[in-house]
């Protein structure tokens, strides 16, 4: 009932079946970088890609994502070095930063499907909320990442001083066999 | 130890393996009101601090007293600080304070920063009294108010940087046996050329420390600064692109339950029984606990516990504010208004005649304006995880004013400040709404009733409904043009007044006579800042009102605006290089128009022109031009983010912001009623920077936003002669 695939390992969660997909990652696997922002779809923080849609994971039960592929923004990248990730570095796009993990997930996947998005599709893909006010930043980054990943461009935004890219990629104990 | 001035002190010392500390605290501005009086020289002011540590391995430790929650204040005063230092930007690492009064009880909070560290008392007991007992009145490390580069940045930052290198200078020119004249610092280094001598920072660091301290540090001047002034990179941006940033709802705490929790929709009423016999059957439901105030289901998740608590039901106490509705809540305005009449009310300000300005002009305009409740929906839910046990209390939140949480949690748990520890994470969003502590109460009060560690999340329905709001408030206006259509008096009264107070003044326009007076009107809601604060409402009384006037005197709203500024070239250049960026006055297509707004707050002169497209079924904002003075920007490309920050954040609340009240009880819930602004309602944002006054810096948190709404209803009423009176704009129909 609730074994499915979370960042590439095999899950099964001792939880109710009709727990949202947000609190069995954030409360069970410690992956907290999927945010609880309204627990009714509105607002698009606790955004996951899953089979590779953009899924809002207060919407989805982990019933429903029997053996489904999950992938959270823990997994985007080991090193920050999805294209996403190095765009929304070099273009300074988080501020508080609550909201960036769906905003990050969310454009990861329009740029699976369309790799060359328009401002207008970037505005139709892009549902998620952010209060503070990163949305132009947004389309710069998600453009360049689309130049990035279509080979158009190269991009090392390295991390700023005292900033270790190794602490991206922290053990996440649930999901480490043996513990 | 040494002491320069009754406005700042610093110490100085060796930590562990030979790093040397400098520190220094000051006290500029302070804007929380009625602690003043603590401080003999009357003065508003407010105790800072900031530190800083260069360590054997040569990299230099930023230690900021303010909280980062996307304003970008971590990077900010750390350059302003690397940069008197001569510090390579590069080895320049950024610490929290912790939350402790370091000036109060001296020992924990150096303990926690740097072990075994041995420095000389850091608090100078000579500047206690006053000073000690508004640290203790108020905490230390508040973030808001746009405070921390224009106070903690230019006043301590730049200063502990200074001193810290003329200390290391000093050390060196000793060991060298040369004139510290000859000596130059870059990157980290210290140099004498003649020589050709030249050693890390680290070298000296120890030396350094047993240097005498400079009286007055020499500040750099602008043509010399090289990190300041720089877009550098953010430094909290890295780990909010892969999810590794800790926010306060992130905690974990081994052995930690969840609680979910729901307070009376009145505010201010109590529980007065509760049924929950379906709540104590569910599944992972650990406790139910009536709290008095509101109720809390712990549980071994936080869904177990959301879900139980939905099915208990509540009854609760009958308040003064039952029965209550927005319409009785502006009657209410309008009829203290009324009251007030031609004199009453409390004078604010008051210059020239104003019945000779009003008997003698030749025209005369007269509006009301009114403004809703704001929440502030942070995306980050209010949230607190709390552990009290052994007499001990841990803490775990994001808060604006560390020291206070830690204080509130402290009294919840009835222990004493020393016995509680609070860990601030990064703030999901601050807005104002963080510098509240009731979420640091309630969990306190839940982990104190269970003796486990629970970790206490709003719903977002909690959230929207148990905020501490923006008020609500009307504001009248009478204008007088002469015969030329020049203004000549200006008369307001309005209601409720909270903080900055300057907020309803007009002292960078030139009228003749001016009066402005304010009625309080009391309401069981509670209130908080909101970003940029009175200056929220008040940006978009004002500058609606001058258009106004502006139109009764058959002048364009930019023109209009540049004769009342003509004395004040720095304001008129802001004004005129956003009109200019905007191509103001070339033609526009149909239902399309232009708006003009300049409000000065916190310090900073921002204008703002915004073009509507009034062709759609809604008002559609399609480009804002932005020109801001803050005296002098640390970081343009941090700055210009807080200037788009400012527009989404006010814009949203212009456009659809509008929590009402209805029999007592806030009527918004969640985002589908208490709408937000989204990417494809983006307009785009162009910023131009102005440094006008390198000495006198503003902020860039709060000063982006309230010129927003008066430029979009400005321009609204430019495209389709309909003039907004009342926010938010989406009450109105436009076909």
């Amino acid at each position: 009932m609730t074994k499915f695939t979370v960042n590439d390992r095999p899950v099964q969660y001792r939880m109710d079946p009709e727990t949202p997909l947000l609190w069995a990652l954030r409360d069970a696997s410690n992956l907290t970088g999927t945010k609880y922002g309204c627990g009714t779809g509105d607002c698009g923080a606790c955004m996951v890609e899953v089979d590779g849609e953009a899924i809002r994971s207060c919407l989805v039960t982990i019933g429903e994502m029997e053996g489904r592929f999950v992938t959270t923004i823990e997994a985007l990248s080991r090193d920050r070095s999805h294209p996403v990730q190095q765009a929304w570095a070099a273009e300074n796009v988080p501020q508080c930063g609550f909201c960036q993990s769906g905003m990050i997930m969310a454009a990861a996947v329009l740029l699976k499907k369309n790799s060359n998005p328009s401002k207008a599709a970037i505005d139709e893909a892009i549902t998620n909320i952010c209060r503070c006010g990163t949305y132009p930043r947004i389309r710069e980054a998600i453009q360049r990442a689309g130049r990035v990943a279509r080979g158009e461009a190269v991009l090392s935004a390295a991390p700023p001083p005292g900033i270790d890219p190794d602490d991206a990629a922290k053990a996440v104990p649930a999901l480490t066999p043996g513990k | 130890m040494g002491k320069w001035s009754r406005r700042a002190f610093i110490g100085a010392g060796v930590a562990a393996g030979g790093a040397l500390v400098v520190g220094i605290a000051v006290r500029p501005g302070n804007p929380i009101d009625g602690l003043s009086p603590l401080l003999t020289d009357g003065e508003n002011e407010q105790l800072l601090n900031a530190w800083v540590k260069v360590d054997t391995d040569n990299i230099v430790t930023a230690v900021i007293p303010h909280v980062e929650m996307g304003q970008g204040v971590y990077t900010a005063l750390a350059q302003m600080l690397a940069d008197e230092m001569d510090a390579d930007w590069s080895k320049v690492q950024i610490l929290e304070a912790p939350a402790d009064m370091q000036y109060v009880s001296d020992s924990i909070g150096r303990d926690f920063l740097f072990p075994n560290l041995q420095v000389p008392a850091l608090i100078e007991p000579t500047v206690a009294g006053g000073i000690l007992e508004l640290a203790q009145a108020m905490g230390l490390q508040f973030t808001g108010g746009s405070y921390s580069v224009r106070a903690t940045g230019q006043r301590a930052m730049r200063t502990a940087g200074a001193a810290a290198r003329e200390m290391l200078v000093a050390a060196a020119a000793s060991e060298w046996q040369v004139p510290a004249a000859e000596i130059t610092t870059a990157d980290s280094m210290i140099i004498h050329a003649e020589s050709g001598k030249s050693e890390p920072f680290a070298t000296f660091a120890r030396a350094a420390a047993e240097q005498s301290l400079p009286a007055k540090p020499k500040l750099k001047s602008p043509e010399n600064y090289k990190i300041m002034g720089q877009p550098k990179a953010r430094h909290d941006i890295p780990e909010k692109v892969d999810g590794s940033a800790v926010f306060g709802i992130d905690a974990d705490v081994p052995g930690m339950k969840y609680a979910a929790v729901k307070a009376p929709p009145v505010i201010g009423a109590t529980i007065e029984s509760m049924d929950a016999t379906t709540a104590k059957t569910m599944p992972g439901v650990l406790q139910i606990l009536n709290m008095g105030d509101f109720v809390a289901v712990v549980a071994d998740g936080y869904w177990q516990a959301q879900q139980a608590l939905g099915t208990i039901d509540t009854r609760y106490s009958k308040t003064e504010g039952d029965g209550l509705d927005q319409d009785a809540i502006f009657a209410r305005y309008a009829s203290h208004l009324d009251e007030a009449g031609e004199d009453g009310g409390d004078m604010q300000t008051e210059a020239g005649d104003i019945t000779k300005g009003f008997t003698e002009a030749a025209t005369k305009v007269e509006a009301e304006y009114k403004v809703p409740f704001l929440a502030h929906a942070t995306m980050e839910p209010m949230n607190c995880t709390a552990w009290v046990r052994d007499g001990k209390c841990d803490v775990w939140s994001g808060h604006q004013a560390p020291v206070n949480a830690r204080q509130a949690a402290a009294d919840a748990a009835g222990l004493p400040f020393e016995d509680v520890t609070y860990h601030n994470a990064y703030l999901g969003g601050g807005f104002g709404r963080r510098s509240d502590s009731d979420a640091i109460i309630m969990a306190t009060r839940i982990a104190k009733a269970t003796g486990y560690p629970v970790k206490m999340i709003w719903s977002r329905e909690e959230d929207t409904a148990q905020d501490h709001y923006r008020p609500s408030a009307t504001s009248r206006f009478r204008g007088g043009l002469d015969k030329d259509g020049k203004a000549v008096s200006w008369d307001n009264i309005h209601t409720h007044l909270f903080d900055p107070a300057d907020a309803p003044t007009i002292p960078h326009y030139n009228i003749a006579s001016h009066r402005i007076r304010k009625v309080d009107v009391s309401m069981h809601l509670r209130f908080g800042p909101w970003r940029s604060v009175d200056h929220s409402q008040h940006g978009f009384f004002i500058e609606s009102f001058v258009d106004e006037m502006a139109h009764a005197a058959g002048k364009d709203g930019y023109a209009f605006r540049r004769e009342l500024l003509a004395k004040s070239p720095r304001h008129l250049k802001v004004l005129d290089t956003a009109a200019k960026m905007s191509g103001w006055g070339s033609a526009l297509p149909e239902k399309h128009g232009r708006g003009i707004a300049f409000v000065p707050s916190f310090g900073s002169i921002v204008a703002q022109v915004a073009e509507v497209d009034m062709s759609g079924p809604k008002p559609r904002v399609t480009k804002v031009y932005v020109a801001a003075d803050p005296g002098f920007v640390v970081n343009p490309d941090g700055f210009t983010a807080q200037m788009e920050s400012g527009i989404v954040y006010g814009l949203t609340a212009a456009l659809y912001g509008d929590i009402t009240i209805k029999d007592g009880a806030v009527q918004q819930s969640n985002f589908h009623d208490y709408p937000m602004l989204r990417i494809d309602e983006m307009p785009e944002v162009e910023v131009t920077l102005i440094n006008g006054d390198h000495e006198r810096l503003g902020g860039g948190g709060e000063p982006g936003l309230p010129p927003i709404a008066p430029a979009v209803t400005n321009a609204i009423f430019a495209a389709t002669g309909t003039r907004v009176r009342e926010l938010p704009i989406a009450k109105h129909d436009f076909a």
